[in-house]
Order: C-alpha cells, then sequence, then structure tokens
C-alpha cells in the first residue's frame, strides 16, 4: 500500500505539491490527469524518494520514503518507475539494459537474470531485440525496454510517468497496451498520463491535479461523466 | 647521389631512444590516468568549494610549461629535501602529475556529459551511487572522453621530449646527440620523426578502432 499524506513540495519559490493526501491499495490502479505544471510528475518522484519533500509523509508498505533511516535503493527495489524519456542505457544491449539491476542490485546470478529478463522482454513484444543496442530501436520499443527492465526487478508497484508524452502517436498504442495488460495482471500502478481514454479504461480511480492540489478523485465513470470542478470541467473540454 | 655516415650501430642508439619515450609515456598516461579518473570524479562529486585547492594545483600544472617544471622539480628534489632521485624518477613523477591535471578536466567534462536522467534511471532501479559510476557513467563518460584522451596521450608523448633536461636520454636527446657527432641534422631530424610517427600512429588507430566500434552501440 502506498500512503501519501499531506505532501508539500517547492522548488524554490513555486510550490508544486500544497498538501496531497492519496492512498493506494495493492492491485489499484490509478491514474493521473491534469494540466502540465499540476505536479503530477513531481509526486511520482517523490514516492521513490528520487526528490525530497518539504512536509508530509509517503509511507510505502508502512516504510516512510523520506525518513533519513530508510535504505532508499532496498525500497526502490520494489517501486518500479518508467520515465517520459524512455533513458535507455546505450552503450548495454536490450538483453544487458534489463539484467543490470538484477545482477548488480539483487544479485542474482547471469543466468537467473537472462532467464527473467527475456521472460519480460518477450511479455512487452521485444524477444526478438536482445542482442540490439538501443539506439536501433524505435521510440515505442525503447519504451517497452524500459517498462521491461523495471519489471525485472519485480516491483510491486509501478510508476508511470507520462510514459507515451514522447512518442510519435503511431507508437503510443503499443505502449498503452503494454500498460493495459499489467493492469489486467494485477499489478499496482500510479500512472500520470494524457491519454484520456486510457484512463477511462484501465483506472480504477482517477485524480485530477490542478495546480498543486488534487482538485478531484473518483471511478473514472464518476470523474468523467459527472465532473464536479469547474476546472476539471474546463480541462476535460479542452482535451476531448 | 645519396650519402650517410649512419650505421646500424646509431639505429640502434635510436631506436634505445625510442624505448625510452614510449616508456616514460606509458609510466605517465598510466598513471596520470588513473589519478585523473580520480581527481577527475573528485571534482565533479565535491563542491566547488571542497575541490578548490584540488583545481588549484591542476590548473598550476596545466599552466606551467613543462620545461620550467621538470627543472624546478629536479632542483626542489635534489637540493631542497635532499633526496637522491634519479632522472628517470623525477621525468615520470613530473609528466604523470602534468598528465593528470589535463586528464582530470577531460574526466570530468565526460562525466558532466552524461544525461541526468539515464543516472535518474539507473537509480531508481535500486543501482548505488557507486553501481552508477561503474556501470553507467565512467562506461559512457570513457565513450564521450576517448578521442580528448587519445589527444592527450599523443601530447604527452611529444612532450616527453622535454625530459632531457632532467638528463633522460629519450629519442630526440638521441638525435641530437648524433646530430653532434655526424652533422647530418635534417636526415637525422627526418628519422627522428619517423620514428615518433611509428609510435604514434598506432594508438590514434587503435582509438580511432574503439570509436568506431562504440559508435555502432
Amino acid at each position: 500500500m502506498i500512503e501519501i499524506e499531506k505532501v508539500r513540495k517547492s522548488f524554490g519559490q513555486l510550490e508544486v505539491l500544497k498538501g496531497i493526501d492519496l492512498t493506494v491499495k495493492n492491485g489499484e490502479v490509478v491514474t493521473i490527469i491534469g494540466g502540465s505544471g499540476s505536479g503530477k510528475s513531481t509526486l511520482l518522484t517523490c514516492i521513490n524518494g528520487l526528490e525530497p519533500i518539504d512536509s508530509g509523509s509517503i509511507k510505502v508498505d508502512g516504510q516512510d520514503v523520506h525518513d533519513k533511516r530508510t535504505n532508499l535503493n532496498k525500497l526502490r527495489e520494489k517501486i518500479g518507475i518508467v520515465f517520459q524519456q524512455w533513458n535507455a542505457f546505450p552503450h548495454l544491449t536490450v538483453l544487458e539494459n534489463v539484467t543490470l539491476a538484477p545482477r548488480k542490485v539483487l544479485k542474482m546470478s547471469k543466468a537467473e537474470a537472462e532467464e527473467i529478463a527475456v521472460r519480460q522482454l518477450r511479455h512487452v513484444g521485444l524477444g526478438e531485440k536482445l542482442s540490439t543496442y538501443p539506439g536501433r530501436l524505435s521510440g515505442g520499443q525503447q519504451q517497452r525496454m524500459a517498462i521491461a527492465r523495471a519489471l525485472a526487478m519485480s516491483p510491486e508497484y509501478m510508476l508511470f510517468d507520462e510514459v507515451t508524452s514522447a512518442l510519435d502517436p503511431q507508437l503510443v498504442g503499443e505502449v498503452l497496451d503494454t500498460l493495459r495488460m499489467l493492469a489486467s495482471e494485477g499489478m499496482t500502478m500510479i500512472c500520470v498520463t494524457h491519454e484520456m481514454k486510457f484512463a477511462r479504461e484501465v483506472s480504477d480511480r482517477v485524480a485530477f491535479f490542478h495546480k498543486g492540489v488534487m482538485a478531484e478523485i473518483a471511478p473514472p465513470e464518476e470523474l468523467f461523466g459527472a465532473p464536479k470542478t469547474a476546472e476539471l470541467q474546463q480541462f476535460l473540454a479542452a482535451t476531448h | 647521389m645519396f650519402n650517410t655516415s649512419l650505421g646500424i650501430d646509431d639505429l640502434i642508439f635510436l631506436a634505445q631512444g625510442a624505448g625510452m619515450t614510449i616508456l616514460v609515456t606509458a609510466i605517465a598516461v598510466a598513471i596520470g590516468t588513473v589519478l585523473g579518473i580520480a581527481f577527475g570524479i573528485f571534482r565533479y562529486q565535491a563542491g566547488p568549494v571542497l575541490a578548490a585547492p584540488v583545481t588549484f594545483v591542476l590548473d598550476l600544472f596545466r599552466s606551467i610549461p613543462l620545461l620550467i617544471q621538470l627543472v624546478l622539480a629536479n632542483a626542489f628534489i635534489g637540493t631542497v629535501l635532499r633526496l637522491k632521485m634519479s632522472g628517470f624518477t623525477v621525468a615520470c613523477a613530473v609528466l604523470s602529475l602534468y598528465t593528470a591535471a589535463y586528464c582530470a578536466e577531460i574526466v570530468r567534462g565526460g562525466i558532466q556529459a552524461v544525461p541526468s536522467n539515464t543516472r535518474r534511471a539507473a537509480r531508481s532501479l535500486g543501482m548505488s551511487w557507486f553501481q552508477d559510476m561503474t556501470h553507467i557513467v565512467l562506461p559512457l563518460a570513457t565513450r564521450i572522453a576517448l578521442p580528448s584522451w587519445i589527444g592527450l596521450a599523443l601530447g604527452v608523448m611529444k612532450d616527453s621530449a622535454l625530459v632531457y633536461v632532467v638528463q633522460v636520454t629519450e629519442l630526440l636527446k638521441s638525435t641530437q646527440i648524433l646530430i653532434t657527432r655526424l652533422q647530418e641534422p635534417l636526415f637525422l631530424l627526418l628519422i627522428c620523426g619517423a620514428f615518433y610517427f611509428i609510435i604514434s600512429f598506432p594508438i590514434a588507430r587503435f582509438g580511432g578502432y574503439l570509436e568506431k566500434r562504440w559508435s555502432n552501440d
């Protein structure tokens, strides 16, 4: 379970998170929508401790992410994150990209790590590309590789930060299909996205962020069907 | 048409000088690179205040002509420290620090050129700072820095000609000795230049080969 309580976060003078409360139960899929600068991506990087918070708390399975005594490297083993920019390791093959962390962090043997990596890469449709370097892959393939790389650590939670925003329109579908598949398998996920149709389909709940505040959160049919706040009504009108 | 008194013994003498050039260069580049990597990481990692003393010393080695460094170091070690140190040791020590000073900048630049997002991805997979450094940052920085580093190694090889001031007979000094004896300066300098080229060429080609191989990644 991920418990986010009264989280505040500023970059200099700019307060990007103004007291966020959100609890995500195991097996739940929560998508976060909202305009740019609404704080959605920042929240994700705070959840796995890549960014510090100013106040409040984030707990993952009861463990406080921002407590100094927390071993962040250990905690990150169970929280996978995939970014807008896929950030492949360009000097390693697709297979090596995926096996690196399991071997170095989880201390798996090469054979063991490769077995898992091949399984995950097949899962995302890259079984034929094992010895290819990322530079030779399309954006959509690189993004699916990044997803397989995160999954190879057998995380309990997956965070997706606008994973289709940097892709050409014709490549968006293949990545969203991968996310749909994960959601149907019961992975606990928080997805920041601009894909409203996708949010409507896969989410258990959809949260709308506006200027650092979680303005609304509800199951998709309710949130999209009967938006309560004027901000969400405007946002939906603009994106549809 | 063409006459020379250059004998086989003289060529062997030149080859010995070339051997000394290779030895001094190899030692200086090896030690200088290891130190340079350490200084480069330190300069990148430590804030500007903490790194300031190191930066200052490295700047000294980069801005004072090597000839002056060699003469001063030799005098300092001999007369102030009163240590008995061979010219060869002094030459290797000075040239190593000189190399390290340049290498540190190359390493720092290489590390800085690794995108922060790539490092973020590594850390988000649970990798520690050290694992990120050894498996992601340094391999990528090496690819970025290689052309500059090859340039540095070739530069040090040629600069090593100056170690004659601490009584080390390397390639250029050997040539000068032969010029004094045979009085055929142009021909001997041509031979000397050929020797330098023979030493440099494989290094440059090897660098080119690595660059090409890595660009296929």
